[in-house]
């Protein structure tokens, strides 16, 4: 995975600095609250419910043993001996101290890591697919890219203070495990002519106002895919609404603009862009490529598992993802264990995690944006050691991708934007359906549980969605059916009436009944919804 | 009754104006009556909280309730984590909340 050098290592040290003098100068009053609040919001510093939160940048989601580590030692040291792992592949921390932030900056940087972008009206943290650099069907390591970007995203001083806050997600297989066409910008990388290049997406996003991005370009040779963002964030930053941040996003520019003529100055920004030379040499992707060359396999390994343990079978069944290299495996550890909060660990998980990548899994490990961890090499022949330990810590749920496998955001409970809570509806959710029986007979169903309508919890994308809502003071909850964030992108679509805290559960249940009745061989809930349409759900829901 | 709550500026606690100073108990919060704007920038300006805002709450023999949910997860703290609450050995704390 990518080191930073010299300038990567001085930026941070440097940024760590100056918000350590910052933070002194507001706790002695010589800064007010409208002066501080940008700095440390710039810091993924942000004032919550109970106390302030950190939000820590994961670059694409990636992160060695020493880092998680870390994680592990902030969790304890200055927090409540826990984090949440989010839907941007990062951590946050909900229990920090203004006066312990400098030193937690100071103890991330030691390990590569950093808050800065973690919120603003900038590019912030660069996601991808949890299988990059392993799965089968990838045209090629994504992680190259998304690193190349951040680096060209960080303290960028065009696009510091754009109109709106910018995301962008990098994958590399037809499989899309990252949501990358809900981003700002999408980019997937495919192969044309034998040479790699990037297939562009702009405009896509959830929130309040969902969209699906366009596809503006079928390629752009990868040694200029610096050249070509630039023009899209400047045609965004020249003509982005700064008037109204409900239509700031470039989702609304590409949508009300058109997406004919976004991309017609696009190119018209990208043939200038590419006089200026701004796109790295060669030289310089090669030394990024270098970090990601794949680890020390060991070859001639057995694919053989044995699953005679049948618990161990079942947990083999859901966790396990084919690896690229025989003998090898990828491996899901699920943080949604039934009745838990979807993405939380305790230090003592997170420690043991990084432990377990460090022994298993070439000291690597990733997060996704489901809210799990992957640990992205692991012998078959290892695989029972695994399991055994992970069981051991209660990290050895399998579910992925079944229905309690929710991901949800903070909600009501620790979010000041929130409406409603979400973790105990989840939670509710997870116990209603906690029988893995159950749970396999309905197979994929990817629920999505959001606490406002800025869709932390990506509810537009779930099979299920659940937005949160105040109605006069009390917790509403909308049922959405029909969403997806893989490569079937869609948005869900609003059942009709929303319902209270039990019986939001009981109207998934019946959802999921009504897919059991009409399913035929092979479809999963969404393929069911998408055939037979709204009514029938809805018939059951309001009979 | 008008309350004036707010968070602790050096540790991010959530705090309430007990009339001389701020409490992380919203049973020891005091009507402000019209004064709680005046007393927000007062405090705000002397660095003792941050983001103070006045809400309405009702005072009954169960204590002080505040009007919205949002305020009384801010008073309990998170209903999901009773541990971490401000009534960690009371497993029924979180209907307070709804």
């Amino acid at each position: 995975m990518y080191q930073y050098d010299k300038y990567d290592q001085a930026m941070v040290d440097a940024r760590v600095a100056e918000f350590r003098d910052q933070t002194q100068r507001r706790l002695a009053g010589q800064l007010t609250e409208a002066q501080f609040r940008p700095l440390r919001l710039m810091n993924g510093l942000y004032l919550q419910l109970h106390a302030y939160m950190l939000r820590v940048a994961v670059p694409y989601g990636t992160l060695s043993s020493k880092q998680m580590k870390m994680l592990a030692h902030i969790a304890r040291k200055y927090d409540r001996d826990y984090g949440h792992f989010t839907t941007r592949q990062n951590i946050q921390y909900n229990w920090i101290k203004l006066s312990d932030a400098p030193d937690i900056l100071a103890d991330l940087a030691r390990v590569e890591m950093h808050a800065i972008q973690t919120s603003g009206n900038c590019i912030r943290n660069i996601s991808s697919d949890q299988y990059a650099g392993v799965a089968a069907d990838e045209i090629a390591d994504p992680r190259p890219l998304a690193e190349l970007l951040r680096q060209w995203s960080s303290f960028h001083p065009e696009f510091t203070y754009l109109p709106r806050k910018f995301k962008i997600a990098v994958i590399s297989s037809k499989q899309d495990r990252a949501a990358m066409r809900l981003h700002d910008i999408g980019i997937e990388l495919v192969e044309k002519d034998g040479v790699v290049g990037a297939k562009i997406f702009v405009g896509g996003g959830m929130g309040r106002t969902p969209m699906i991005a366009p596809e503006i370009r079928d390629f752009v040779p990868f040694s200029e895919v610096v050249s070509y963002l630039e023009a899209c964030l400047r045609v965004y930053n020249r003509h982005g609404r700064r008037d109204n941040k409900y239509k700031a996003r470039i989702k609304i520019l590409v949508h009300e603009m058109g997406k004919e003529e976004y991309t017609r100055q696009v190119e018209e920004e990208f043939a200038h862009m590419k006089t200026l030379g701004l796109d790295p040499p060669v030289a310089e992707l090669e030394r990024i490529a270098a970090h990601f060359a794949p680890p020390p396999y060991e070859i001639g390994l057995s694919d053989e598992i044995d699953l005679s343990d049948r618990d161990f079978a079942v947990w083999v069944d859901s966790q396990v993802a084919p690896h690229k290299q025989p003998g090898y495996a990828i491996v899901n550890i699920s943080l949604k264990p039934i009745g838990g909060i979807p993405g939380d660990a305790s230090s003592a998980q997170i420690d043991l995690i990084a432990e377990l990548a460090a022994q298993y899994s070439f000291d690597e490990l990733r997060v996704t944006h489901a809210q799990n961890i992957v640990l992205a090499h692991v012998k078959k022949a290892d695989l029972y050691a695994l399991w055994k330990a992970l069981e051991a810590a209660d990290l050895g749920t399998a579910n992925l991708d079944l229905i309690s496998d929710i991901i949800a955001c903070p909600g009501l409970d620790y979010c000041s934007l929130a409406n409603a809570r979400s973790i105990p509806v989840a939670q509710k959710i997870a116990q209603r359906f906690s029988d893995i029986g159950r749970q396999k007979e309905l197979g994929e169903l990817k629920l999505k549980i959001s606490g406002c309508i800025n869709a932390c919890g990506h509810h537009h994308a779930g099979n299920i969605g659940i937005l949160g809502v105040d109605r006069k003071g009390v917790e509403n909850y909308q049922l959405l059916l029909g969403g997806s964030g893989a490569e079937d992108v869609s948005l869900g679509q609003i059942t009709g009436p929303g319902f209270d805290e039990n019986g939001i559960v009981d109207a998934v249940e019946k959802a999921t009944e009504v897919y059991l009745a009409n399913r035929t061989e092979g479809e999963r809930f969404v393929d069911t919804y998408r055939r037979i349409g709204m009514a029938p759900f809805k018939e059951a829901l309001y009979a | 009754m008008n309350i004036l709550t707010g968070n602790d500026l050096a540790t991010g606690d959530v705090t309430w104006w007990t009339g001389e100073g701020w409490s992380i108990h919203v049973n020891d919060a005091v009507d402000v009556g019209d004064k709680g704007e005046e007393i927000a920038q007062a405090e705000l300006a002397a660095r003792r909280v941050n983001e103070a805002y006045v809400i309405e709450a009702t005072a009954g023999a169960d204590g002080i309730r505040p009007a919205h949910i949002k305020d009384r997860i801010r008073a309990l703290g998170p209903t999901v984590r009773l541990d971490l609450s401000l009534k960690p050995a009371d497993p029924s704390a979180g209907n307070w909340v709804i």
